[in-house]
């Protein structure tokens, strides 16, 4: 069975990289006692994917671990076999990388790296790094103008070195409100977009140069993309797919 | 609590690893400080990754924060990325748990585990703004105090610390916070509060209460106390029942990779084994175990608090530990169907220990390490290294038909009395394993085709408290004619396609044979070199040899008068250090050791060094 646990990522173990954060919840898997499956084989591991990797230092509300269980924990009292395993993580790690849900996935949902489409965020300005005479309204015609181009073209850094790319298709959703920029931007493996470049992009169409270290970028969430019945695609919250109860998903797949 | 950083964003953004800074970690103690008395700051003085990996911090770490009205917190050297950083920005250094300034603290404890770590010591006191030289000291810095195994010659820092703990930190620690807080609340200063440290507490050397002199040929003279009720020796502290004694079962989990990334347990204390150039071997006699029953608890809590994949056990000589099957039995059950490893270094190869390697280690990858340290049968009687070339055979024999196909090998050059047919012999060892391998596997059922062997070679350091500290130790010239001579020789083996051959940097060896016997004049030295830039000096690319040799030429001190042959009737910079084993037993192992002769093991038979004057371990187990 596949468990989809969501997670934040805050204070000072946002210093932590992705890498030594699957660490961390590995072992954090293995104090908390939740029957993970390892892959079979001499060296065996845990069998685990993460969604977008988040960058160092960033903080985020919404991260994702999807995890091969072999069985769910005996739910604790008045609470469901998810919220048990959410408690008992927590129970056994540090602040800052606090579970917050965990889903069971049905059989035939995408693993959390390969159906992540978007992720949004919120960025704001360091003290004293916003830029000279900024404030709403400049703000406001800063995106509008920027929005408006056909084409968003920046050199973006790759392993095969350097690639022009083209980011106007890639932003779904920018604004400034509540003293904060509002990103919902591409995050699929092959086309994601960095909140930083963008800003520096944005920032560069109004003229402005960003100073180092001037942004403070949060993750909001991450999203994968369905298709309604209208045919109209829309971007879901990983958190959303899946049930909380095994019976949920024994009733839903029952019901045509 | 918890969310503070000393580091701004832009700092940690930009630094390697910032997660070496900022704590946090699980299991790591976070305490309020208006609830407590003492704030004690645990310092190992090298990078987080290896600080981190060292058992006796954690254990001091433990005991310490079990203690009410104590915080201890951990101190690492900044790598040289951020200490560019916190010199050019002033930022001083700080505590990982509260983020608080190490010099706001009431003591700073220095771990001293290599001779090349003691710029590091100069870079923690630097950065942390306390001064360097302890009689500098003003009111406001922390009480400095090392421990560790160079602290058994404590001699080249004595101007760098208020105190030294000889021995084992477990006993007297609670005793000597106890005095600080009768001291803080009598309103004594530090010099009383040292004083009555070094008269009341055992174990405790303030260097600034005693006093050298040196003679004209510039060997030590006298050391005597300048104070009266200081004692004129210090006697080394020893845990004498270590199945009571605490142990760290809820150990800090590092984020990142640390050198020792699994759980350790402790199985015993010292070694039976003499071996004459092994200062472990003397300085934490008498071996003392611990109780298999208690291990096991430990080792299953230790697993359930880390949730760490691995298990190591930790000790001089595993292979001697009485309760070794059964403790290993019960680890390989419990490890199985939990994807728990078990790594079990320092085994003697043989029957017992192929048969469980096999079970816990992919035979394929893994490969068997025997420590003969000397090449020819006369010259391990020399070490009394009670390694045969018969043993090594067998084990590798066996090794061979369990399909086994690495062998490491591990030689000193530059022991004393070492000649070019010693050399020769390592050459000859590794040839006959090679052979042998041949001989025992045949054609199709080698594995990767051929043995690989690869022999390493260090060079010989004498070490105080040893029976070879009064030998001479080599010149780098020697030292890398003897590499030469070992590569020439291995080359010439019928099998040196199968063999290969590694050996150790010669400057660094001399350097810290000059430090491990040197005296107190080797503080300006280590000061001087300090501020001319040189930091991590047990790392080789920050290495600076030809910085440390100039400036003991500065100081007038030339390198051959510390590494010369000591005579027997010479005051030894650390002889007013009792640490058990007496002067009496080492100058006969030496005697011994010229005339090629053997001593058994603790085990076997006493060997009356002295240490059986604690009354436990192995000293007050009947033989049988
Ligand atoms: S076996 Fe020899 S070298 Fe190893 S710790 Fe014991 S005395 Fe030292
Ligand atoms: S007194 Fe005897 S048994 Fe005890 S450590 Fe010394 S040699 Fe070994």
């Amino acid at each position: 069975m596949k468990v989809r646990i969501k997670f934040r990522k805050y204070g000072p173990v946002r210093f932590i990289g992705h890498l030594d954060v699957m660490r961390y919840f590995q072992k954090a898997i293995r104090r908390a006692e939740i029957d993970i499956t390892y892959t079979e084989g001499f060296s065996p591991h845990q069998i685990m994917t993460f969604a977008a990797p988040l960058g160092v230092g960033i903080v985020s509300d919404g991260e994702y671990m999807d995890i091969q269980i072999n069985a769910l924990p005996k739910a604790e009292n008045g609470m469901t076999a998810c919220e048990t395993m959410v408690k008992r993580l927590n129970a056994v790690g540090v602040r800052g990388l606090d579970a917050v849900s965990a889903r069971i996935l049905p059989e035939n949902a995408g693993n959390a790296m390969a159906s992540v489409a978007a992720a949004s965020y919120t960025v704001r300005f360091r003290e004293g790094k916003r830029p000279q005479d900024w404030n709403d309204t400049a703000a406001q015609r800063l995106i509008d103008s920027f929005l408006s181009q056909g084409e968003i073209l920046v050199e973006k850094q790759t392993k095969n070195g350097v690639r022009t790319v083209d980011l106007r298709p890639g932003i779904y959703e920018l604004s400034w409100r509540n003293d904060s920029f509002f990103l919902l931007v591409d995050a699929s493996s092959g086309n994601n977009i960095k909140p930083a470049l963008l800003m520096e992009t944005l920032l560069r169409h109004g003229g402005m140069t960003l100073e180092e270290h001037a942004l403070a970028v949060a993750r909001q969430d991450i999203f994968t993309k369905t298709v309604r019945e209208t045919g109209e695609e829309t971007f879901v919250s990983l958190g959303e797919i899946g049930f909380e109860e095994p019976f949920a998903q024994a009733e839903q797949e029952r019901t045509p | 609590m918890g969310e503070k950083l000393a580091l701004s964003e832009e700092i940690l953004m930009q630094i390697e690893k910032p997660e070496r800074y900022i704590g946090c970690e699980y299991n790591s103690v976070v305490k309020d400080p208006s609830r407590v008395r003492i704030r004690f700051a645990m310092c190992f003085p090298d990078v987080y990754e290896i600080g981190m990996s060292h058992l006796g911090i954690q254990i001091l770490y433990h005991i310490l924060n079990d203690m009410p009205d104590v915080w201890c917190e951990r101190v690492y050297s900044p790598w040289v990325d951020l200490d560019a950083i916190m010199r050019r920005q002033k930022i001083p250094l700080f505590a990982l748990e509260s983020q608080d300034p190490v010099k706001s603290f009431d003591f700073l404890g220095i771990t001293i585990q290599y001779e090349m770590c003691y710029t590091n010591i100069l870079q923690i006191l630097d950065l942390s703004g306390i001064p360097l030289s302890a009689s500098q000291r003003g009111e406001d810095c922390p009480i400095v105090i090392g421990g560790g195994p160079c602290t058994y010659n404590p001699e080249p820092l004595a101007d760098f610390f208020d105190l030294f703990y000889i021995g084992e930190g477990e006993t007297q620690y609670r005793n000597l916070l106890d005095l600080y807080l009768e001291c803080r609340d009598l309103g004594l200063d530090r010099q009383e509060f040292l004083l009555r440290a070094a008269r009341e507490i055992p174990g405790m050397y303030a260097p600034g209460f005693y006093e050298p002199s040196y003679g004209e040929d510039g060997t030590l003279k006298s050391f005597v106390p300048t104070k009266e009720g200081v004692p004129e020796k210090v006697r080394k502290e020893i845990v004498d029942h270590m199945s009571e004694a605490p142990y760290p079962v809820k150990p800090v989990v590092p984020f990142i990779k640390i050198t020792q990334d699994r759980v350790v347990l402790e199985i015993q204390r010292g070694c039976i084994r003499g071996c004459r150039f092994c200062q472990a071997g003397q300085i934490y006699r008498p071996v003392r175990e611990r109780d298999a029953d208690t291990l096991k608890q430990y080792a299953k809590a230790l697993l359930k608090n880390t949730g760490q994949e691995e298990i190591s056990l930790s000790s001089l000589s595993s292979s001697d530990y009485s309760q070794l099957s059964e403790l290993v039995n019960f680890l390989m059950e419990e490890c199985a169907g939990s994807h728990t490893n078990i790594s079990l270094p320092s085994l003697r190869i043989d029957a017992f220990s192929l048969d469980v390697m096999s079970k816990v280690q992919d035979v394929k990858k893994s490969s068997l390490t025997f420590a003969p340290e000397a090449g020819s049968q006369r010259l391990r009687n020399v070490i009394n290294k009670g390694l045969t070339e018969e043993a090594i055979l067998n084990g590798a024999r066996l090794a061979f038909e369990g399909g086994w196909t690495r062998v490491k090998l591990y030689f000193m050059l530059g022991l004393p009395t070492e000649t070019v047919e010693d050399i020769q012999g390592i050459a000859q060892l590794c040839n006959k394993i090679a052979a042998l391998f041949y001989e025992t596997v045949p054609k199709e059922k080698r594995v990767n085709g051929r043995v690989q062997i690869v022999a390493s070679t260090s060079f010989f350091v004498p070490k105080p408290f040893t029976p070879f500290q009064w030998a001479a130790q080599c010149t780098k010239e020697e030292f890398l004619e003897k590499a030469y001579q070992t590569r020439t020789a291995i080359g010439s083996q019928l099998n040196q396609k199968s063999i290969k051959y590694n050996w150790h940097e010669a400057d660094a060896s001399v350097m810290e044979g000059i430090l491990a016997r040197g005296d107190r004049r080797l503080c300006e030295v280590i000061k001087r070199v300090y501020e001319k830039g040189s930091v991590f000096d047990a790392w080789g690319e920050y290495y600076n040899n030809a910085r440390w040799l100039e400036t003991m030429q500065e100081c007038g001190l030339s390198p051959d008068f510390f590494t010369r042959e000591r005579s027997l009737d010479e005051l030894l910079p650390w002889d007013f250090i009792d640490c058990g084993v007496s002067k009496e037993f080492l100058r006969r192992e030496w005697e011994k050791a010229k005339r090629e002769e053997t001593s058994e093991n603790c085990r076997v038979k006493c060997q009356g060094c002295g240490a059986a004057g604690f009354g436990c371990g192995i000293c007050a187990i009947a033989r049988t």
